[in-house]
């Protein structure tokens, strides 16, 4: 059984309330569960309550957001006043939001459920940063920091980048976090539960964006949900390039934590990433299993007709807007493509006053925020071939929409927008050793 | 690896010791997953069924079997793709699973389904086939196989 703080046990008796209780009761059934002994205090929550998922449309339809709230952010079923957020809470990507209306198949009922849902959060006291990268607009964990986040991208590079501790949360999870300040103290959270499992050694360059994916879809098929440590040959990371490294292994695997000693914070050195254990043997990542990452994201894609482009996936980086922006600087979109950037909202605004937008939007494409594809389960009316520079979204969104996907750099994509057809290829390994 | 430990007892019964996560007690017909499965992407709620293309189950329904797998993988909207089987109307009867996982352990509170994982000796996974007749025992951690169909 978990043991409970003074402070913890008033909560659950219902000193503040009946939602506080509530969300109390949910995370000592969770933290027993799980088999943690205590709760961690924690100030920074990041979920989602505001897409207007089928179940959760038919409870506001029976009793408002607060019945909403009630049963899926804190699975209780009774009648509650859902009070003010205790510590800072933020909502992660959800869906399609006004920017969407009449460019696509998607619901106005959605729009309309989904921003009275944002002025109820926002009234609790929730930050609508409406993104998968949250560490990008205003919520950046500090190194040591106990947070509890959904969004398997967001998770992996709180983690492992910024050091910060979370497991893959749930809804009712970040719900009774936000409530409460308490999420159960277990997985991530231990520092014995962070070291080192596996070590993956590329014998091929890995640098820029492309690599980075390709390379991270690799560790996540190899280890599935275990600590990958990665060695070789590795250029410096940007913030967009380890976006997509940790994206791809958890799509490909369910990797919540990795290290590249030297890069990541928990890694000073290569015997620190293991905790000073003997160091496994290592997995090769050769330019064989690199051409292999590579056919794999391609083996969704027959027809070289191309109708959409996607970009940003997790959201992207004002660096990947300006590259999308030079790439198309001066030209124009195949008649019947689409091309579409995806990015928070808050750095949307930077592209509009740099004039990124305003090229983008020049050449046929779009900015848009909020969601993606695949969070609302739509594309451009008729798409049939899609291309990406996303592991992630290459990974998702056939079978999300039942479409072909193609996997390339940006520059190959915004080639396919402007041409209509796909023409990527692998550009050859640079091998190392 | 030895057989089911455990009480091939006096009637024949397998019996699997684990550990209760969510009480009750439910008895019905296993469906089993050698794969791990996903909840966003991976399952349609509206229908109870696996939907996952690449997957052993794909287009089976699990609603009202006792779903018996490895574990959760995938987005961590899995407990709220499970919750919403269980609002809608098709939720699994009850849950056994091996690796324990956050997604895993917060799906079957929210399912409020009686669950049973963190088996010591043998692996349900491997020693349960799907249509036999299963007791799950929230409370006790004892997955009990009543009734199995005649292996081939």
């Amino acid at each position: 059984m978990v043991a409970l703080t003074d402070e913890e046990k008033a909560m659950r008796d219902g000193r503040d309330g009946d939602a506080v209780a509530a969300a109390m009761d949910l995370l000592v059934r969770y933290a027993d569960a799980l088999g943690a002994e205590h709760l961690c205090e924690t100030r920074n929550v990041a979920g989602t309550n505001t897409q207007p998922s089928p179940a959760k449309t038919k409870l506001f339809e029976e009793g408002g957001w607060s019945k909403a709230f009630a049963v899926i952010s804190l699975d209780c079923d009774d009648d509650i006043e859902v009070p003010p957020m205790k510590v800072p809470t933020c909502q992660l990507q959800h869906g399609f939001g006004e920017d969407a209306r009449g460019i696509m198949p998607y619901s106005e009922r959605a729009i309309e459920l989904q921003a009275d849902a944002e002025s109820f959060y926002s009234s609790k006291g929730v930050n609508i940063l409406a993104t998968c990268t949250p560490y990008q607009v205003g919520n950046l964990p500090t190194y040591g920091e106990h947070i509890a986040w959904m969004e398997s991208s967001a998770v992996v590079y709180a983690n492992s980048v910024l050091g910060a501790r979370t497991n893959c949360e749930g809804g009712a999870s970040t719900g009774a976090a936000s409530l409460t300040g308490r999420i159960p103290c277990w997985g991530n959270h231990l520092v014995e539960n962070r070291y080192g499992t596996h070590l993956i050694e590329s014998g091929v360059r890995i640098d820029g964006f492309q690599d980075w994916g390709m390379f991270g879809y690799f560790v996540g098929d190899v280890v599935q949900e275990a600590r990958p440590v990665v060695t070789g040959e590795l250029g410096q990371p940007d913030l967009a390039d380890l976006k997509h490294f940790g994206a791809a292994a958890a799509s490909s695997g369910g990797v919540e934590m990795y290290h590249i000693p030297g890069r990541t914070p928990d890694a000073p050195t290569l015997e620190a990433a293991f905790g000073g254990a003997a160091l496994p043997e290592p997995v090769r990542y050769g330019a064989a299993e690199r051409r292999a990452v590579y056919e794999s994201l391609n083996s969704i894609g027959d027809s070289e007709d191309v109708d959409f482009v996607l970009i940003g996936c997790p959201h992207a980086t004002l660096e990947q807007i300006g590259r999308v922006a030079r790439a198309l600087d001066g030209r124009t979109l195949s008649p019947g493509s689409e091309l579409w950037v995806m990015t928070p909202r808050a750095l949307r605004a930077v592209a509009d006053r740099n004039g990124w937008t305003a090229t983008i939007e020049r050449a046929g494409g779009r900015v848009l925020t909020d969601s993606c594809p695949a969070m609302s389960r739509v594309a451009p009316a008729g798409t049939e071939v899609f291309a990406t520079d996303s592991a992630k979204q290459a990974h998702y969104l056939p079978a999300i929409l039942g479409i072909e996907a193609w996997f390339g750099t940006t520059e190959e994509c915004v080639d396919a927008a402007v041409t209509g057809r796909w023409r990527g290829s692998l550009a050859p390994a640079e091998v190392v050793r | 690896m030895s057989g089911p430990t455990s009480d091939v007892a006096q009637s024949g019964r397998l019996v699997f010791r684990g550990r209760g996560i969510v009480p009750g007690r439910a008895e019905g017909e296993a469906l089993v997953s050698h794969e791990t499965i996903s909840g966003w992407g991976g399952i349609d709620p509206a229908t109870g069924t696996i939907i996952e293309r690449r997957h052993e189950l794909c287009g089976v329904c699990f609603t009202g079997k006792v779903l018996v797998f490895p574990g959760a993988k995938g987005s961590s909207g899995w407990s709220g793709f499970f919750q919403a089987t269980r609002l809608l109307g098709t939720a699994p009867l009850a849950m056994v699973f091996t690796h324990l996982t956050t997604k895993a352990a917060l799906g079957a509170i929210v399912t409020r389904v009686p669950t049973v994982t963190d088996f010591a000796d043998d692996d349900p996974v491997a020693g349960i086939q799907t249509g036999d007749r299963v007791e799950v025992d929230g409370d006790t951690g004892l997955v009990i196989v009543h009734g199995r169909l005649p292996r081939a």
